[in-house]
């Protein structure tokens, strides 16, 4: 990512991480995050993402690599790297019996920002939380909650939003406004790091999608570029009798041969003018296969996602 | 200095005590009431006067002293150990603050309260006995220092405890009868040779004879050690704290 046209707003260079008990959640995470970007963290239980923000926004201490915001180290120019960034926690830590208001009134102040009423009911008005500002946070449901947790994280204004897993057991009304926020976000240039994992949510709304499991980072990458390996589709084919190989004119196809000999397999990309479909078929009528049953496949980021899982444990063992 | 951020931390700990600010004050109030009428009736009764002064008035500096440091212990531990427990010391971590700005604020609150409360209590023992403040800006003084020692002694053991027994246990087990013992209700000079001697390694028994002294120019130990003694209480405070955030022990993982 070294020498790219954009600017690194989060830098994270060979990142580890062992907690005091031993474990090693992280093990030299290097990531790139550009200014204005929507990465997608993605990732099981326990891989690692909590950890990877944690060591950024300073809740927990890195044990190696260093880790720059706007181009301030998280350690030795907190206060710089920290101002620009916003945190909304995995875990709904509120205080049950404060007012919505002043929860999120410290919030500001803690940054260093001075008081603004006038701003902290714009974000308010946005979550839909201003009829509530008054309310005390324990008197709220859950999806309310993390919306405080939101309209905390914004109300000092930061370049750069984390977001753990933000979605997790929130109803679909607030997962829409949830995406609605993160666009007007986007388009006033904040940077945004979500972790989820929801495949579709780094689908819908992702620049860049991550994917960490046991502690490393498998593949980070365009979401274009995962979409084109998702837009290849399989055609399967079951015949009623087996062959023993592909027939001769069939040669072309590029076919796979699978179940002994009782299932053919074409591979073709859903999205070219030409699918290659037609013909195909009509040479397989040509080479004297009798067909018993047609079906398709589509590679899923989930396919993808539990492939590289796979690989990764595969290896380990 | 992120001054914007101690206010905040602050005014955030000063709204939870206004919220509940009946609570706050009416429980010490009658609590020195009953202090008054047990010790200062039944016990003044009998012990008519120490060193010249009615015993009633002579209990009061270690009454409001015996308050204010059980005070602002647990106002202070309870302070930072609370959003530890429920999970919102994620923000002072993740916020640009230093450890001075999160104790200025922390520290500061819990003092302020104590401090409040001990006044309250002068106030309520104006009431019961003739009080005659001999130095009040030394008196002042060192109410404010017990308050803020006292208030960083709580906030250790709030970073420090686990769970709410080891929050409940360091004050119970340690201050309270270093404090009872420390010549709240009585003089040094009251007790056996063996234990004057013994007492004198109690570091509370200087704060209330340098606080007693203010009131009437009478004292236990020389006012300059009672002065000495809390500072360098206040020092070693501020030394551990400045070790927990240089650290992590206990807040960061
Ligand atoms: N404070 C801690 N001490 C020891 N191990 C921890 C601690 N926090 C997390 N872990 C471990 O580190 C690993 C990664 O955790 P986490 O970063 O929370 O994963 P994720 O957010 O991807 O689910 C897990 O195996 C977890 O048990
Ligand atoms: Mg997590």
């Amino acid at each position: 990512m070294k020498g790219s046209v954009m600017t690194a707003m989060v830098s994270i260079d060979a990142v580890g991480k062992s907690y005091a008990s031993g474990f090693e959640a992280l093990k030299g995470v290097s990531l790139d995050i550009h200014q204005g970007e929507i990465l997608a963290l993605l990732g099981p239980n326990g891989a690692g993402k909590t950890t990877l923000i944690s060591c950024i926004c300073g809740i927990s201490r890195p044990t190696r690599g260093v880790i720059t915001v706007g181009g301030h180290d998280v350690i030795d120019d907190f206060r710089a790297a920290r101002r620009l960034v916003g945190l909304v926690p995995q875990e709904i830590n509120l205080e049950p019996f404060e007012k919505v208001m002043n929860s999120v009134r410290l919030s500001r102040g803690l940054f260093g920002k001075p008081r603004n009423d006038a701003f902290l009911e714009k974000v308010l008005k946005r979550l839909s939380l201003w009829d509530k500002r008054n309310a005390r946070i324990s008197e709220l449901s859950g999806g309310m909650k993390r919306r405080v947790l939101i309209a905390k994280a914004l109300s000092h204004e930061p370049r750069v939003l984390f977001l753990d897993e933000p979605t997790a057991g929130v109803d679909v009304e607030l997962r829409r406004d949830m995406w609605d926020i993160v666009a007007q976000l986007k388009a006033d240039g904040v940077t945004i790091i979500l972790t989820t994992h929801y495949i579709e949510e780094a689908e819908a709304i992702a620049d860049r999608v991550g994917v960490i499991n046991k502690g490393e980072l498998l593949l980070v990458e365009e979401k274009a570029a995962l979409m084109n390996r998702m837009g290849r589709k399989e055609l399967r084919i079951e015949l009623s009798e087996p062959v023993a190989a592909i027939p001769e004119g069939l040669s072309d196809y590029n076919l796979r041969l699978e179940d002994d000999g009782l299932t053919l397999v074409y591979p073709y990309d859903v999205r070219k003018e030409r699918t290659g479909i037609t013909r195909l078929i009509s040479d397989f009528g040509a080479a004297g296969l009798l067909l018993r049953d047609i079906s398709t496949r589509q590679n899923s980021l989930e396919d993808i996602f539990v492939g590289l899982v796979k690989e990764q444990d595969g290896d380990a063992a | 200095m992120n001054w914007q951020a101690v206010y905040a931390m602050y005014s955030f700990e000063m709204a939870r005590f206004f919220r509940t600010i009946t609570q706050s004050f009416v429980s010490p109030v009658i609590s020195t009431s009953l202090y008054f009428v047990v010790f200062g009736s039944a016990i003044g009764s009998r012990i008519q006067e120490v060193d010249g002064v009615s015993y009633g008035a002579f209990i009061v500096p270690g009454l409001i002293m015996l308050t204010v440091m059980t005070q602002a212990l647990s106002n202070a531990s309870f302070g930072i150990y609370f959003p530890k427990f429920i999970g919102t010391i994620y923000e002072l971590l993740s916020a640009p603050v230093n450890f001075i700005e999160i104790v200025i604020g922390y520290v500061g609150a819990a003092a302020t309260k104590s401090m409040f409360i001990g006044l309250v209590i002068l106030g309520t023992s104006a009431l019961f006995v003739d009080l005659k403040i001999q130095a009040p800006l030394a008196m002042l003084a060192f109410l404010v220092l017990t308050c803020l020692s006292f208030s960083l002694m709580g906030f250790i053991i709030g970073i420090w405890a686990g769970n709410f027994e080891q929050l409940q246990l360091v004050p119970l087990l340690v201050v309270t009868p270093l404090v009872f013992l420390g010549g709240s209700f009585y003089s040094i000079s009251m007790l056996p040779p063996f234990w004057q001697t013994v007492t004198l390694f109690n570091p509370v028994v200087y704060l209330i004879s340098g606080f007693r002294w203010s009131f009437f120019g009478i004292a236990d130990v020389p006012i300059g050690i009672s002065l000495l003694a809390i500072s360098a209480f206040t020092v070693i405070c501020i030394g551990i704290i400045w070790w927990i955030f240089k650290t992590g022990w206990r807040i960061r993982s």
